[in-house]
This record gives C-alpha cells, structure tokens and sequence, in this order.
C-alpha cells in the first residue's frame, strides 16, 4: 500500500513525503492529499513529524560528522550537507568514502542519493535531479557544465520562482546563465542570482556544522577578525586549555580535537589532528594543532575559533606503565608518535610484528606505533635477507637441476658468478588462500637457496616448483633479497 | 699545575666547539681494533653518522646490518625512517635488534625522511634514529647534526645505492663508514659461513680513516674479529687524503 506523509498547509493538508511506492503511482510531495488519493485511493496517510524529522537528520549528521567529515550540517527536510575536503585520506580514496558512506546510510534502511561537486549548490542540484542510484562525482573544473544541463528547479527556488520561470520560457539552468541579469532580479528579486552563483561557485556558501553536545567544546569570538599564524596559536593554547579542564572533570582524554574557523565570509575551516593514546596534556595537544596552522586559509578573517574534542576515551593510570618502566623508558613516545601521524598519517607509522606465515612476504605484519610488543620473535635459525624485494625478480641461471645451488645467475643485465651456497630451503605455498601467489598457482612450492657471489654478496635465490611437478610452479628462478 | 688546568678546560672547549663526544655518551663496538681507532672509544651518541653500501643490493644489506648491529646494543626506543620498501625486519631480529624496539616511518621521500628524523631527534631517551636516503645537502646534515647533540640521540643516515668513487659533498657528520661485503670463508661443504664484511670508516672528525675486514653480526649485534684476518691500514692510509 502506498504511503504519505502530510501536514496542514493554508486550511487543505498537502503531501509532505512519499514512499517508492507512491512515487511510482505519480504522487509527488506538494500536492493537495485530495489530488494523490485520485492517483490511489487505497493511500495511507499519516501526520507529518517536521520536528521528529530534523532531530533525525541531525542524528544522521552527527554520526556522519563523526565517520566522515568534521563539518556536517543537517539540510532540512531532506538532506545532509558534508564538506569532505581533504577527508577522503581516511578511505585511501574519494571514491571508496562515497562507497562506504552510500553502503552505510543504505544499511539504516534510509533511500539515499550522493553527489560531490566543487560547490555546495552544484552538489544539492545534481543529488536531486540526477538519479544514478550510486554516487555521482561531478569532477573539478566540471561544476559549470554539469549545472548548465540541468531544470532550474535544481536551484533551490520557490515555487512561484520557477514557475514564474517556465511562463517566460526558462527550463534548463543553461538558458538563465546566458541572460542579462537586469530584467530577471527585478521581476524575482536577488535571490534568484544569489543561488545560481553559489552553484558556480560565484558567491560563497556558509555551512553551519553541528557539534555533538556531549563532546567537550571551547569556544571564542574576536572582536576584531585576527589572521596571523600567531594569534591562531595563542587562541589554540586558550581553547585547548578549556577543553583539558572539561576532559578532567569526566576523567577522559582526547584522541581527536576538531579545531574550526569561522571566517567572515560566513566560510568555516577545520584542521584535525589525531592522537595515538588519549591525552589531556595542553602542551602536546597544542603543538599538534600549532603544526597545522599553515593548512588555514584566513581570507579576509577569522572572526571565531570552536575547537571540538571529536573523540574521547576513558584515560586511568596508563596500563603496563608502572613508575620503574616509565622511568626507564624515559621518552614521551606518545608524544613524538603523534606529531609524527599527524605530519606523514598514521597508516605510514607502525611497528612490524611476526606473523605466523610460511611465505617470507607475509612474515611481517603491521600494528600499531605504540602497540606494546608481543613476546614471540621470528625464527632464530632462518636465514633471512636484510633487503627484500618487494616482487621476486626473474633471473636467468645456470644450475644442476634438481637440487643444486645455480654457478652464475644474471640480474638486472649483471652477472653474478656464485662460489658458494646453501639450500634449498623448501618453502610450500599456503594452500588455504585464495589470494597472492596462491590465488595463482595454489600448490606453489618454492625452493630457496642463499648464494655467495665472487664479491662475497648474498643473494635470496629461489626456483619456482619443486623441480618435477609442474603443478608446483613454472620452473622459472627468481631473485628475492639480499642478505648481510 | 695552573696550565693543566687551563689546557683542560681549552681542550673541553675545543671539543665542544667540534661537538665531539664530550657531553653523551659513546657507544663501543666491543672490538678493540675499531674502537680505539675511534675519539672517545666508540660511535659518538648524540651525533649524526653516516653509513653506506654500495649500489650493489648485498651491500647495502650489509649496511643494514651493520647498523642495527649497533643498535642493537645501545637501550631505547628506535626509529627507522623510510623511503623504500624493502627493510625486512626478521633480518633486524636476527642480528639482535627485536621487533618491540623499532617503529617504523614511511616518509615516502628524501625531504620527508630528514623531517621526520629532525623531529624525532628533538626527543631525548631515544635510542637511535635512521633515515634511508638517496642524497642530502650538507645543510640538512647540519641540522641533523645539531638536533642530535641537542637530545644526546645517535642520528644515523643510511645513504643508499651509494657509489664508491661518488664525491661526497662535505657533511656534518662526524663519522662516515662505507659497508661491502667480503668473501666469506670456505667451509668445504654446501654451506655459507658467518659473512665478512670490509668496513671501512672513510671520515672521523678527530681521529684517522681506517678499513677492516670483520665478521658479520652475531645474535647480539656484535661484529667479529677473528687474528686471522688481515688488518688493512694500507688501503686505509690511501683514503686519508681523499678524506
């Protein structure tokens, strides 16, 4: 059964929402529920809640500001305004983020439709009036000609607007673009240009981000707009000041603080800074906002500074760090750790640990800077290369087959003439995995040997297949590493 | 009596100005025939040393190993700052240096990896700092000079694929020591002996170039010296000039 929603407009009760089903019936939100019950007299109407629904989108912006974007605004009724410059590092890329958050806001059970754009306008436009089903990407540069294309209802305008619009003739946004402006602002007022520039990106576009209430917030307005890297960071002392005071009273520390500048242009900028370990020391969490300044573009003025902690966790006496091992260690790892992800990005900071794997390449596996390490080491009595190359090279050789070390191998056109060695270590491919060297070839068997050259370098040799089955590998000889 | 002491207190001055190692410590090879080549008995920490190989993959192994080596005996936390992906750490542990004292940064470029060194060697009670690189001016290894006497934190710059007859612009450095490897003994059988190296230290502030041959590390980083070895001052003496 198909279902609407509807609320009181001028004494008749009009269409607020509609469901797929009712879409497909032709009902559209706006009409008199008069007029949708001739589309369907079965349709169910209920009561519109306008105010349950902001809270709602509010909830969803709070949950996307949190995942995805520090500046989110609820666009009401429908929409949500995230600003995702320079996010998309979190997801690798920009693409894989409009996946994630398409397959997340899908999940809830909510109909969505994603469009990125260099302006805020061209974005509401092209979500609305472009139907892809999956997210659109109007590429940089491309915001003028994919707006130019589309109905002028696109441009967030009343109804008696476009309307007044169609009557002289306007469909596509297009047509207004190449007509004098004289005319039209005086018969729509300025509006009309008002909205057409900020989907060129002519006019600015202030978005107004929500802050979770919960969150520790310091706040502080200037009565004079202040533009210096300096000045940015004495406010910065100041607001992480508050926010350390307020972090103490609940007993948490920071993991991340959200610092944003509110321009006079109605624009706001946000730097983000991320810490391995909660922190409420004010030095350290200020000399991580401090290092980010210069990303700030002050443009006539900052006017404002609100700085969010955006995450927070419980933070005792840190675990295993007794007085006698904090003496010991001495150095504040958390701290250089910190200022270091900020600076290069914490995926490009870790620590390498063994992981059980039979292949050499899987041996080592990432986690994080300041994981305290496991016990377990790596085998003591394998040998293995101080350089690994990150894909075995193919080299040519002279070897007895099937079992002896090759006498002269030739690699990147040199040649190596080998005066002793040691093998073959058999190494057999970890059958279980569908991806890798496996996913190829999933009995894969590798023969290694350790060769010393005339010069006395080592080199990691190996012989793809066990020297009789072809199943096992081609046969072929790669070179792997080299040793001390 | 008097004059002892004022030439004392120039000499500590002297070496202050040249930022020898008379305010940190030193961190000694164990192996006499290295280390009383070298002013105060050892590397200087708090101070920037350069290692090299060769271009030669199996060289620049051997740097590798030799540096962790030293690292591995001195106490702290280490930070390897990388530009290439082909460190493989199982090889760290086995010459002594064990996964829960390196972190790792992927800097990504030369410029980045002297960053990252500079910051992490304005944190004292580290153990070492690394940085791989392909060149650098000599005012970036000024820097890193002075940020290393700042904390007392031994700086090493591990210059890749490094040509031997390649003219090296003056450094702040205070030692430079080029690694390749060396034939090993014969065992006589299909099997590889403990691996030599020849290292040669080809610029000590305060102090001579020298060469040896020496075995590679053993499971605590330390080199060996076995009597049958040659010394070599000869090839040593020849260097001095160049250097």
């Amino acid at each position: 059964m198909p279902l609407v929603t509807a609320i009181p407009d001028h004494g008749r009760r009009i269409v607020a929402a509609v469901d797929a089903g009712a879409r497909a019936l032709g009902i559209r939100p706006g009409m008199t529920i008069t007029k949708a019950r001739s589309f369907a007299p079965e349709l169910a109407v209920i009561d519109a809640q306008p105010d349950a629904d902001f809270e709602g989108l509010r909830r969803l912006a709070l949950w996307a500001g949190q995942r995805y974007s520090p500046i989110v605004a609820p666009d009401a009724p429908d929409g949500l305004w995230l600003d995702i410059t320079g996010c998309a590092a979190l997801f690798s890329t920009e693409a894989a983020l409009l996946k994630d958050l398409h397959r997340r806001v899908a999940a809830f059970g909510v109909s969505v439709q994603i469009a990125v754009a260099d302006t805020a306008g061209c974005a509401h436009a092209v979500a609305r009036h472009v139907p892809a089903g999956r997210p659109v990407t109007i590429e940089p540069g491309d915001h003028r000609k994919a707006i130019a294309l589309l109905p002028i209802a696109a441009l967030r305008l009343e109804a008696g607007i476009i309307e007044g619009l169609r009557k002289l003739g306007f469909e596509r946004i297009e047509q207004l673009i190449g007509t004098p402006r004289g005319p039209l602002a005086k018969r729509f007022g300025r509006v009309l240009h008002r909205r057409l520039d900020q989907a060129l990106g002519h006019a600015p576009e202030p978005i107004e981000p929500v802050f979770p209430e919960h969150l520790p917030r310091a706040r502080r307005g200037f009565m004079e707009p202040i533009a210096t890297p300096e000045a940015f960071a004495q406010v910065i002392g100041d607001l992480v000041g508050d926010a350390v005071d307020q972090l103490g009273r609940v007993g948490k520390g920071a993991r991340r603080l959200d610092c944003y500048f509110h321009r006079v242009d109605g624009q706001t900028q946000v730097i983000r800074v991320g810490t391995a370990a909660p922190s409420r020391d004010p030095k350290h969490l200020s000399k991580l906002l401090s290092a980010k300044i210069e990303a700030v573009e002050p443009g006539l003025g900052i006017e404002a500074m609100t700085l969010v902690v955006s995450l927070i966790e419980p933070m005792a006496a840190r675990q295993g760090e007794s007085l006698e091992s904090l003496g010991k260690r001495g150095p504040d790892l958390a701290a250089l750790v910190d200022a270091l992800a900020n600076r290069f990005g914490a995926r490009n900071l870790h620590r390498l640990a063994p992981q059980a794997s039979i292949m050499p390449e899987r041996s080592a596996a990432r986690s994080p800077a300041l994981d305290s390490a496991r016990g377990a080491g790596w085998d003591d009595d394998l040998p293995r290369p101080a350089r690994m190359l990150a894909r075995p090279e193919p080299i040519e050789v002279i070897a007895l087959l099937p079992d002896d070390a090759p006498r002269l191998f030739v690699w990147r056109g040199k040649r190596f003439r080998v005066t002793q060695g040691d093998g073959p270590e058999r190494l057999h491919g970890e059958w279980w995995r569908d991806a890798g060297v496996e996913g190829e070839q999933p009995f894969t068997v590798r023969d290694y040997y350790q060769v010393e050259t005339v010069s006395g370098g080592r080199y990691w040799l190996f012989r793809a297949g066990d020297g009789e089955n072809p199943s096992t590998g081609s046969m072929r000889w790669f070179i792997h590493g080299a040793f001390a | 009596m008097r004059e002892s002491v004022v030439l004392q207190n120039l000499r500590a001055q002297i070496a202050q100005i040249e930022g020898v190692g008379v305010r940190h410590s030193v961190l000694p090879f164990g192996v006499d025939a290295i280390d009383q080549r070298l002013p105060g008995g050892g590397l200087a920490a708090g101070a920037l040393h350069e290692v090299a190989g060769s271009p030669d993959l199996a060289d620049d192994a051997s740097a590798t190993i030799f540096l962790a080596g030293v690292l591995a005996r001195i106490d702290g936390p280490v930070f390897w700052c990388l530009r290439w992906r082909d460190l493989f750490a199982p090889a760290l542990h086995l010459a002594g240096l064990h996964a829960d004292r390196v972190i790792y940064v992927e800097a990504g470029s030369d410029a980045n990896v002297m960053l990252a060194m500079e910051e992490c060697l304005r944190h004292p009670g580290l153990g070492g700092v690394v940085g791989e690189i392909g060149k650098y001016s000599t005012t970036a290894s000024k820097r890193l000079q002075l940020a290393a006497e700042g904390s007392g934190v031994a700086a090493f710059v591990f210059r890749r694929a490094s040509k031997v007859e390649q003219s090296v612009e003056g450094t702040a450095a205070v030692t430079r020591w080029r690694i390749t490897a060396s034939p090993s003994e014969d065992l006589g059988i299909p099997s590889l002996g403990r691996p030599r190296w020849q290292v040669a230290l080809e610029r000590v502030r305060g102090g001579n170039p020298h060469a040896w041959i020496v075995e590679g590390c053993d499971a605590t980083g330390r080199l060996g010296l076995s009597s049958a070895l040659v010394d070599r001052p000869a090839a040593a003496e020849d260097r001095q000039v160049a250097a």
